[in-house]
């Protein structure tokens, strides 16, 4: 009996212990082992089942997957001393779990020092390039032609100014990445590597804003204005057309009609001079007796003498 | 009591068929007995039910199991009834891989609660607000719909996956945006999904978040409130410009076929004057060479009969006559021509 119970009492010590020394690593997590709070051997950062020694070595586990820090969005002034809003965030990881047990221990504090590190690099690098180089990534040519405006000379040279004023030389891509590479040396000492500092979101302030508002508003009432002068102009165009078209029409039946005349006309003359050059004279006399007859009627007075051909057998029938 | 034992007897009877036949008579030797259910045997059979259930589980179709072994994966159980160490050894997280989940950037959908609209409603401008290519400002609402593709990095590669999602899809959106003009994001919708999906993916992939984006969808795209009106003057002189077109096109239309027409009647009445002239000519010709024929055979009698014949005609018509002899040398004293106009011949 009493070596039964000296065994029940070893095996329980050894459940116990082995309960104290076992300890598990998740896929999620690494450790750092102490012993009277100096870190002893590697970390941990393979999953499985470990041992320990136990009440003596001590475990502290850190995350090992993507971590996120989310920035202060702040007021901050570009380059050309516009005021805007931008977030940031950013993505890390623990690489040096021994590094960061001694500086920062805990993710909570790193946070903190994310701050201090990160929010201050995100604003050097925002204030020292033109808010276009922030919002822009790339020299995209920017399709800003209104669909059915027409382009003209004007357009073209505003077009080209607003090109120029919209070229970028550095783009977000190369801020976001010129920030990270700022700010990852000064989180080295804390056993943090930064994976991507990116920019979540960038806004006018408010009274930035009521301003660009103001000028979009004209932006667009000069391009409704265009719409319309366009318009008017376009009209103009068909009027001019239309009255084009109608004297081109007017005159060319004009002249057709001319030339059919003057042809007839011709044909006329020719077949009169052909039919009278028989017997001028004879013509002469018959068409003067025709025009008698036409032009003199009862308004017409006349006075003849007996000497004329027709009275003369009036006065003496002799010869 | 009695009533719990029994049934957790019959559990055990259920779970574990003959395997510890046994205990199970003890068991019911022990309550045929009503002695105090606290033996030795009866803590281990607890432990063992206790594992015992912990053994087994059901993966639903829509979903894959990710089994880990003391806290490492191990593997990757499909639908249907599992089996597995006992908890404390085996660990079971269900993903589900079938379901598409949805995240709304920018506005939310009506099924959400009226609490959480209304928080999340000021935050809401702030998410589609962006600033394009040109510097103006667009309001962007979107939706992206993702598939967790990986589950093994969806579980263990980053601490807060949807969180990461969330950040990703503005940061994409927005760097996508940004190269844009106002315009742009307004007409080319479809445009932008696709290059932000694709940004997108390449981001999540990059950070292993065992993510696929499915779609992204552009909801409607306008302008912040205080400017919608001017665009929408835009719009409207756009239509003026059209209605002012169509107007001189129909003054154009109006007038040209008419005057085409009446072009048409002036050349046809000149071919009538052409052939009237012509038709006229000729019948005055052949009339005259007729005539010049006859008179060429007896000129002076037609002469003379042409010119009497006229005569008949004309003297009836006309008003005052006077016939003076030849001899009569004054002739004013005889006539009171008054203001009538005197012949001749």
């Amino acid at each position: 009996m009493k070596i039964k119970g000296i065994l029940i009492i070893i095996a329980s010590l050894a459940v116990v212990l082995v309960f104290f020394s076992a300890y598990v690593v998740d896929e999620t997590k690494q450790v750092v082992i102490t012993q009277f709070g100096k870190v002893v051997g590697q970390p941990l950062t393979s999953p499985g089942l470990y041992f320990k020694l136990p009440f003596i070595q001590n475990t502290t586990y850190f995350p090992k997957n993507l971590l996120e820090w989310d920035g202060d969005p702040g007021q901050i002034p570009t380059l050309e001393k516009t005021y805007i809003w931008v977030d940031a965030f950013a993505r890390w990881k623990i690489t040096d779990p021994i590094k960061f047990f001694q500086s920062v221990n805990n993710t909570t504090i790193a946070q903190g020092r994310l701050d201090d590190i990160i929010d201050p690099a995100v604003r050097n690098f925002v204030t020292s390039y033109r808010l276009i180089e922030t919002v822009r990534k790339s020299n995209r040519e920017l399709d800003t032609f209104e669909i059915g405006l027409h382009k003209d000379s004007g357009q073209r040279e505003q077009n080209l100014e607003q090109q120029a004023r919209s070229t970028v030389e550095t783009g977000r891509e190369k801020i976001t990445l010129g920030i990270m590479q700022q700010a990852q040396p000064k989180l080295e000492p804390f056993g943090i590597t930064l994976v991507d500092v990116k920019i979540k979101r960038i806004n006018y302030v408010e009274q930035v804003r009521k301003s660009v508002y103001g000028r979009m508003i004209a932006e667009r009432k000069q391009i409704a204005e265009k719409f319309r002068s366009e318009g008017m102009g376009e009209s103009r165009k068909i009027l001019g057309e239309k009255e084009r078209d109608l004297k081109e029409i007017t005159s060319r039946a004009y002249k057709t009609a001319q030339i059919i005349k003057g042809k007839a006309d011709a044909t006329a003359t020719l077949l009169y001079a052909k039919a009278f050059g028989l017997d001028p004279e004879f013509y002469s006399f018959t068409k003067t007796l025709e025009v008698y007859n036409e032009a003199l009627g009862k308004n017409s007075s006349i006075v003849l003498s007996t000497d004329s051909e027709f009275f003369k057998y009036l006065q003496d029938y002799t010869e | 009591m009695n009533w719990n034992w029994d049934k957790l007897n019959q559990n055990q009877q259920k779970n574990q068929p003959g395997s510890k036949p046994p205990e199970l008579d003890e068991v019911f030797n022990k309550l045929k007995q009503f002695k105090f259910p606290g033996g030795p045997i009866v803590i281990v059979i607890i432990i063992l039910l206790f594992f015992g259930s912990s053994t087994f589980f059901t993966i639903s179709l829509d979903e894959v199991g990710i089994v880990q072994r003391f806290g490492k994966y191990v593997r990757t159980v499909q639908p249907g009834l599992n089996f597995k160490l006992p908890s404390g050894i085996e660990k079971i997280t269900k993903v589900k891989v079938k379901k598409v989940y949805k995240e709304e950037f920018g506005f939310s959908s009506v099924n959400n609660n009226v609490r959480s609209r209304y928080s999340s409603d000021a935050g809401n401008t702030g998410v589609a607000l962006m600033l394009t290519g040109d510097l103006n400002v667009a309001l962007i609402p979107w939706i992206v719909q993702y598939r967790i593709k990986d589950p093994y990095n969806f579980l263990f590669k980053v601490r807060d996956v949807r969180r990461l999602l969330r950040d990703m899809s503005e940061a994409a959106m927005r760097l996508v945006v940004g190269d844009r003009s106002i315009n742009e994001v307004i007409s080319k919708r479809e445009e932008i999904a696709v290059e932000a999906r694709s940004v997108l993916q390449k981001e999540l992939d990059h950070a292993e978040t065992g993510i696929n984006i499915i779609t992204i969808e552009m909801k409607k795209t306008n302008v912040p409130g205080p400017v919608q009106q001017s665009f929408n003057e835009v719009n409207q002189a756009t239509q003026e410009k059209e209605q002012i077109i169509y107007q001189a096109r129909e003054d154009y239309n109006k007038a040209i076929p008419a005057a085409r027409g009446e072009a048409e009647r002036t050349i046809k009445s000149a071919e009538g004057y052409a052939l009237e002239r012509v038709n006229q000519a000729e019948g005055d010709s052949a009339r005259f060479t007729a005539l010049y024929e006859e008179y060429v055979k007896a000129k002076d009698v037609t002469k003379r009969r042409l010119y009497l014949e006229t005569m008949k005609t004309l003297f009836p018509k006309l008003g005052q006559k006077y016939i003076v002899d030849a001899n009569q040398k004054n002739l004013l004293p005889l006539l009171n021509l008054g203001n009538q106009s005197g012949g001749q011949k």
